[in-house]
């Protein structure tokens, strides 16, 4: 490829693809498309309008809000001036979002609409590099008077102005840049301490898209739903890098809560994501299936063990009978084809889970009902990818094979090394870190314990640092037990402690929904998700679901006591990451008093949660919980 | 300035029951207008009176100077008044589309026999109105129950579709009486908001009947206040707030403690 930046692949696709659709926004109802061509032209006055207002090369430009196609043109706007976009999650609290824009030291920050503005204007005085504010939707702005507040329009209009008056300006700057220039930085959540922001090259970008190019099949015709926070790096990767290498087309829904209804609309070829939508389309399914009329129901039923008996075979890769292979046609077209439909997943050539583990019987469902989806591995560090499945070889337990071009290699005590062209130039204004995370040959330390298989793929067991042992020497891998319980529907976040303990214990935050739906259909009252899961009902449900968890864990390993929480557990709270990776440490901390019930063989424990509102607002939240036995009580020698 | 809509000394009895008497109010263009006061001190009342539910016993109403004391509620909403309902009156059963486009029957030019045979005219004139009720959908962030019945929706959401419905009439004054009744803490902001809005962008004369004086304080321009049938203050929030009259029509006389309570 000549093209070595993300901008000059832009020029690229403006020529050879140019009325080629580029990415589509519903609105008003109605997909509104642009073509290649005139993505270009729109960055192009987006980037000259900066430029009139003094954009420098090297200086960050930050983009708050949904998926737009106005924020992802800022972020190649600024690439092709040679400055930095710095997506932030919008769900943030006010202390996480100052302190990324003054770490980035961003200049300039595009809002989405009032609501984000506000979110800036509240930090106005603590944000001393910001120069320029833009905004995409003028709805409500109309009494927002600020020198350097703009509208998006305005912005451009400047920059068509700037354009006639400097020919050239933008094909020019466009040249200067080079392969090496920091292309985006993400900001990783991390699960101690403050975000890190990640910085990734144009060469990182472009070598993301090689490895994934020669992975999978991605075309120009592509399809592909934007609708993953955009400061996470998996959708860096794919809607910004992936789609302007390629050059496929991808589509913005029309609000977070049409997701669904877009999806299926649109029907695209390609889908990323985490195993909670996927978990949700399942749910989805289930409840509507329970609502059909008996004789349909029992159609469904029969075709979906039909589904899942033959892709346990094939999955072992062995011959799959012919009766059983008559079955699945005539499922094909009774079942699976409707559901795929329904889905909105009747086009789609891949799909790709990743971000944490999905749980079998989720996978195998997909699989069955012929959705090709597969575990694709890898970190913000690693612009989003090292392994991914190979069509033939996809199953729920492993991360794939390592992409071409990316090496993997386990060091001591397990940990997972990367090395090629994806790992990340370094943090910003943190050598320090790494400096830890890069060693002098390039190795990336991923941070994750794990194992490569006979076959050679890369499983990965847990973070390494959490990995500890028992009391009796038994290694304690809390993530991986923790997966197992998350693995039924009535269990949204589980913690596991252990290490240096005799025995293992959980706490766990039921899933509202389900426990819900599942309370109701019992016709059991209740107020809250803390009236809730408290209820002795619940304790019982939730009791038989962990059994049937301890059932496929090792002896040593198995939950002895368990705890039902009297909220979820929350990234506003600190207690998770934005991404939902538990905070361990800070939780262990805050939990303290449960941790000492667990093993003191305590029944009552009394919890003062301080809460924090999405407006930063805190309380505390006083409650009452009760440490359960799974089986026979336990007697106290911890 | 003429006022754009001007009651003056309307009075209103059903049987013995004087609802309300020689009311008068005026609601100047671009203002959003508050009417408070106790529980049946008449405040639906005037706002019937101004959409034609009912007809003043004595006293004129007139909408940029002209006469509608004694129109039909729609000929007064063809004139461009659009009112919402304390009890929500949408279509339950259909969608919240067809709701919305029904709102745009007042500008709706083709008859029956064109709708029917859905030719040139008839099919650009649904093409326009949908824009607008998209731009509708749009404002109030509805997109994803464009295909819900309403009748299975949320309270909350409910009320919202309702608004949409009064302005998808495009009117020059928005009637609302009780919007944020029942709703909660979250859909009183977002109501709130949508009526700021309204009025702010599309230059939407509001009248608006609300029981939440943090709201009404908060949104309006001037607030009228009624109490038994009659206006007792009128003025900007800050002037009303500090009115005797009015802090005795709704916490009583400190002399005769109860009073207000036993009223009902």
């Amino acid at each position: 490829m000549a093209e070595t930046t993300l901008a000059r692949l832009l020029q690229r696709n403006a020529r050879d693809l140019r009325n080629r659709p580029a990415i589509r926004e519903k609105d008003r109802g109605i997909w509104q498309t642009w073509t290649w061509g005139q993505y270009h032209d729109e960055v192009r006055d987006f980037a000259l309008g900066l430029a009139a207002l003094g954009f420098q090369r090297g200086e960050r430009l930050s983009v708050i809000g949904d998926n737009r196609p106005r924020l992802y043109w800022a972020q190649v706007a600024a690439q092709c001036l040679g400055g930095v976009p710095v997506p932030v999650f919008q769900d943030s609290i006010a202390k996480e979002l100052a302190f990324v824009w003054n770490h980035a030291e961003c200049a300039v920050i595009v809002a989405e609409d009032q609501e984000q503005v506000d979110k800036v204007l509240a930090l106005r005085d603590q944000l001393s590099s910001l120069r320029l504010v833009v905004y995409d939707d003028p709805r409500g702005m109309l009494h927002y008077k600020h020198d350097w507040l703009r509208s998006y329009q305005s912005v451009q209009e400047l920059g068509r102005e700037f354009g006639a008056k400097h020919p050239g300006y933008f094909d020019a700057e466009v040249e200067k840049g080079k392969p090496e220039d920091v292309a985006i930085i993400c900001y990783t959540s991390g699960t101690t301490g403050n975000p890190k922001g990640v910085m990734l090259t144009h060469a990182n970008a472009l070598a993301l898209a090689e490895a994934f190019r020669k992975a999978d099949d991605v075309r120009p015709e592509d399809n592909a739903l934007a609708y993953l926070p955009m400061a996470w790096a998996g959708d860096a990767a794919y809607t910004l890098f992936l789609s302007l290498v390629v050059g496929f087309c991808s589509n913005c829904p029309e609000s977070p809560e049409t997701v669904q209804r877009d999806l299926r609309e649109l029907g695209p070829t390609t889908v990323l994501a985490p195993p909670r939508i996927w978990e949700n389309m399942l749910t989805g399914v289930q409840v509507k299936a329970a609502d059909a009329p008996a004789f349909k129901r029992w159609i469904f039923e029969r075709f979906r063990a039909v589904a899942e008996r033959a892709e346990i075979l094939r999955a072992d890769g062995k011959p799959v009978p012919l009766g059983l292979r008559l079955a699945c046609m005539l499922g094909e077209v009774l079942v699976y084809t409707p559901i795929r439909d329904q889905l909105g997943l009747r086009r789609t050539k891949w799909a790709l889970t990743g971000g944490a583990p999905l749980g079998p019987d989720t996978f195998r469902f997909f699989r069955s009902i012929g959705v090709n989806l597969k575990q694709v591995y890898g970190s913000t560090e690693t612009t989003g990818l090292v392994s991914l499945q190979p069509s033939s070889e996809a199953n729920p337990t492993t991360a794939g094979r390592p992409c071409p071009g990316i090496e993997v290699k386990i060091a001591d005590r397990g940990e997972v090394l990367v090395r090629g062209p994806v790992i990340f130039k370094g943090y910003l204004k943190n050598e320090e870190a790494t400096r830890e995370v890069i060693d002098a040959d390039g190795w990336f330390r991923t941070g994750d314990a794990g194992f490569v298989d006979p076959r050679g793929h890369l499983v990965i067991i847990d973070r390494a640092k959490d990995v500890g042992a028992l009391r009796d020497g038994t290694p304690f891998a809390p993530q991986f037990i923790e997966n197992k319980l998350k693995f039924s529907p009535f269990i949204r976040e589980a913690v596991a402690f252990g290490h240096e303990r005799a025995f293992v214990t959980a706490m766990i935050a039921i899933d509202l929904n389900t426990v819900g739906n599942w309370a109701e259909r019992r016709g059991l009252a209740y107020t809250s998700y803390s009236d809730l899961s408290q209820k002795p009902e619940v304790r019982d449900l939730l009791r038989e679901e962990i059994r049937k968890g301890n059932e496929t864990l090792p002896e040593a390993s198995k939950i002895r006591r368990f705890l039902l929480l009297a909220k979820d557990l929350e990234a506003d709270d600190a207690e998770m990451t934005r991404t939902r990776k538990v905070r361990r440490r800070f939780v262990a901390e805050k939990y303290q008093p449960v941790v000492d019930a667990f093993y003191s063989g305590g029944h009552d424990v009394e919890l003062a949660s301080a809460i924090t509102y999405e407006d930063g607002r805190q309380a505390t939240l006083k409650s009452r919980v009760r440490v359960e036995d799974v089986d026979a009580p336990v007697t106290a020698r911890a | 300035m003429s006022a754009l809509l001007e009651i003056r000394e309307a009075s209103k009895a059903f049987g013995g029951v004087q609802a309300v008497t020689r009311v008068s109010l005026e609601a100047q263009k671009g203002e959003i207008l508050s009417v408070i006061g106790p529980n049946g001190a008449g405040k639906t009342t005037v706002l019937n009176m101004i959409s034609g539910f009912y007809h003043p016993d004595s006293g004129r109403i007139t909408l940029e100077g002209q006469d509608i004391t004694d129109l039909a509620p729609s000929r007064v909403a063809e004139l461009g008044i659009a009112r919402t309902f304390q009890n929500i009156a949408l279509f339950r059963g259909m969608t919240v589309l067809d709701n919305l486009m029904l709102g745009r029957h007042v500008h709706m030019k083709t008859g029956v026999l064109g709708a029917f045979a859905y030719w040139g005219f008839a099919e650009k004139e649904e093409v326009q109105h949908r824009r607008r009720v998209e731009d509708i959908i749009d404002f109030l962030r509805i997109q994803d129950l464009r295909r819900r019945p309403t009748g299975s929706l949320a309270y909350g959401l409910q009320k919202r579709v309702e608004l949409g419905r009064a302005l998808a009439l495009d009117p020059k004054i928005l009637l609302l009486d009780e919007p944020m009744g029942g709703c909660n803490h979250e859909e009183k902001e977002d109501m709130a908001r949508f009526v700021l809005d309204v009025n702010e962008e599309w230059g939407v004369t509001v009248i608006l009947i609300e029981h939440d004086m943090g709201v009404v304080m908060d949104i309006s321009d001037r607030v009228a206040v009624l109490d038994m049938g009659q206006k007792i203050a009128e003025g900007t929030p800050d002037e009303v707030r500090a009115n005797p009259r009015v802090i005795k029509a709704y916490l009583g006389d400190s002399k005769n403690p109860g009073a207000a309570g036993s009223r009902g």
